[in-house]
């Protein structure tokens, strides 16, 4: 019997999740063995029209991160979309959107201008900014546009599973992997990993109390150094709001938890359930005190939505143009 | 009926006062804007903000919540908790480029019959001045640069098919 394929593919990501699959260390090994690796231009050397050649639904499972904001990755996503059995969308930015999708709070107009002509590492007045297409001597070459919105992968194709996290860990890599590859796939749609809140894994549960009262918020380098619910200290953690499954890596290292495993199969928009549980534990009850309380979270849309914003009810800030 | 637009609110009135203060302005023969489409909970702390978000993104221009005075929430804390998922839900709001005349607590007791005749024709008004939200066609247009792309694609694809091999300037720039 032949191996199963397997293809991993990166979209609008930094690279963390392909770090990851590398994460699994002498794990990867017995990986390699039981499956023929067709794709993954991080680490090998394969050509896109190797794979428009294939069959379709000839690759087994695609792994693909990263969130869809260029032509380049949409047609990508479309491809492998076809050729493969199982699309895996793979880390918070394919998942929903990761911290590309932050970029939904502006036009491409802002993102372009800023990046090519305002920025302050830039050369002064050169403002040059990436063509699409451009012709010297008679020869043309192109780059992919960038779309006007930031969309995780199931706003662009058929999703069948999710992994989640910033990046995800090699744990719940290995999970989804073992499943693939003994044949044991939960329902399409899933997302592997528990379907619980992560304060059920987190080590300071214990010191989480009934009702929070905040009275002020802090920034995490205000409280580091103490063991007890961040919440409870004041500090804004996602923790409720999150799916578990990373073993709060993140508390038990002295961070406030950031919310990149997304919410949990009852949750449709993270940031909406966040918002009402912090805000509902406010002491406060008159309304200047309610917002001199609130003056503490001078971002809700980038502390609620860092890596969900793109899968959120409301996708993308609602005043922005759409050019073609 | 004209055929000029006509705002879509959704309100969310609490079972003890705003709801029942709604049946007061109904059995009192109080006439109001027809605009509202009152949803009823047990109490305005119930209002998930869930609920208002999916509101605005299926259509809805606005969304009123009704509640209990303060001191006066059948459960107590319930329309506490409702002010202060609505103060920063509507700087939220205002952050993703939503009005936040689109959003709006009223605290209406049983007996105010007149309160929601006043705050629903006082809303109306105000969203009509705003013009529609439109989330649902915003959403269809953002996603026409996808239905261009996949054009675009096939065309491509099109004239490449008889002659696979000698068409490669159609392809995406990677190295």
């Amino acid at each position: 019997m032949s191996k199963p394929k397997v293809a991993f593919y990166w979209c609008a990501s930094c690279g963390g999740c392909e770090e990851t699959v590398v994460d699994l260390a002498e794990d990867i090994l017995g990986v390699v063995e039981k499956v023929d690796i067709v794709l993954w231009p991080v680490a090998m050397d394969f050509k896109y029209k190797d794979i428009e050649a294939m069959a379709d639904k000839s690759i087994t499972a695609t792994f693909l991160n990263g969130a869809i904001r260029s032509t380049e990755q949409e047609e990508m996503a479309r491809l492998l979309r076809r050729k493969s059995v199982y699309l895996i969308a793979y880390g918070a930015c394919a998942h929903t959107g990761g911290i590309p999708a932050l970029a939904n709070q502006f036009s491409r107009e802002q993102i372009l201008k800023f990046n090519y002509e305002d920025a302050p590492t830039l050369v002064k007045g050169e403002k040059t900014r990436p063509l699409t297409s451009f012709t010297e001597e008679g020869r043309t070459v192109s780059l992919p546009a960038l779309h006007n919105v930031v969309r995780t992968l199931d706003q662009v194709v058929d999703v069948d599973y999710y992994v989640p996290g910033c990046p995800p860990t090699p744990k719940i890599t290995r999970a989804a992997v073992n499943a693939l590859l003994e044949g044991k796939l939960p329902p399409k749609g899933t997302v592997i990993g528990p379907d619980h809140a992560l304060c059920e894994e987190c080590e300071r549960k214990d010191t989480k109390p009934d009702k929070w009262d905040f009275v002020e918020f802090k920034r995490p380098h205000q409280k580091l150094m103490d063991e007890k619910c961040f919440l409870a200290q004041g500090v804004v953690c996602m923790g409720p709001a999150t799916r578990a499954g990373c073993e709060a890596q993140c508390t038990a290292g002295g961070m406030p938890c950031t919310g990149c495993f997304g919410g949990t199969s009852r949750v449709r928009d993270q940031g909406a359930k966040i918002l009402s549980s912090i805000c509902s534990n406010i002491a406060a009850k008159e309304e200047d005190e309610i917002d001199e309380t609130l003056a503490g979270i001078p971002d809700p849309v980038g502390t609620f939505y860092r890596y969900g914003l793109a899968k959120s009810i409301l996708r993308r800030k609602m005043n922005l143009p759409t050019n073609p | 009926m004209s055929n000029e637009w006509q705002p879509r609110i959704v309100a969310f009135f609490c079972n003890w006062c705003t709801y029942t203060a709604a049946d007061l302005a109904g059995v009192s023969r109080l006439k109001y804007a027809s605009n509202t489409r009152v949803i009823r909970l047990m109490c305005s702390g119930r209002v998930d903000p869930q609920f208002i978000l999916d509101a605005l993104a299926k259509g809805a221009d606005a969304v009123l919540i009704g509640g209990c005075h303060p001191f006066d929430c059948h459960y107590a804390e319930g329309n506490y908790k409702c002010l202060r998922r609505f103060q920063l839900l509507k700087r939220m709001l205002a952050d993703m480029g939503i009005e936040p005349e689109r959003l709006r607590l009223e605290w209406i007791s049983a007996a105010e019959g007149e309160k929601v005749k006043r705050v629903i024709n006082e809303m109306t008004a105000a969203v009509r001045a705003l013009g529609p939200l439109g989330i649902p066609q915003k959403f269809a247009e953002w996603d026409k640069e996808m239905e261009q792309f996949t054009a675009h694609v096939q065309a491509a694809e099109a004239l490449k098919a008889p002659c696979a091999e000698h068409a490669p300037t159609q392809e995406p720039a990677h190295v």
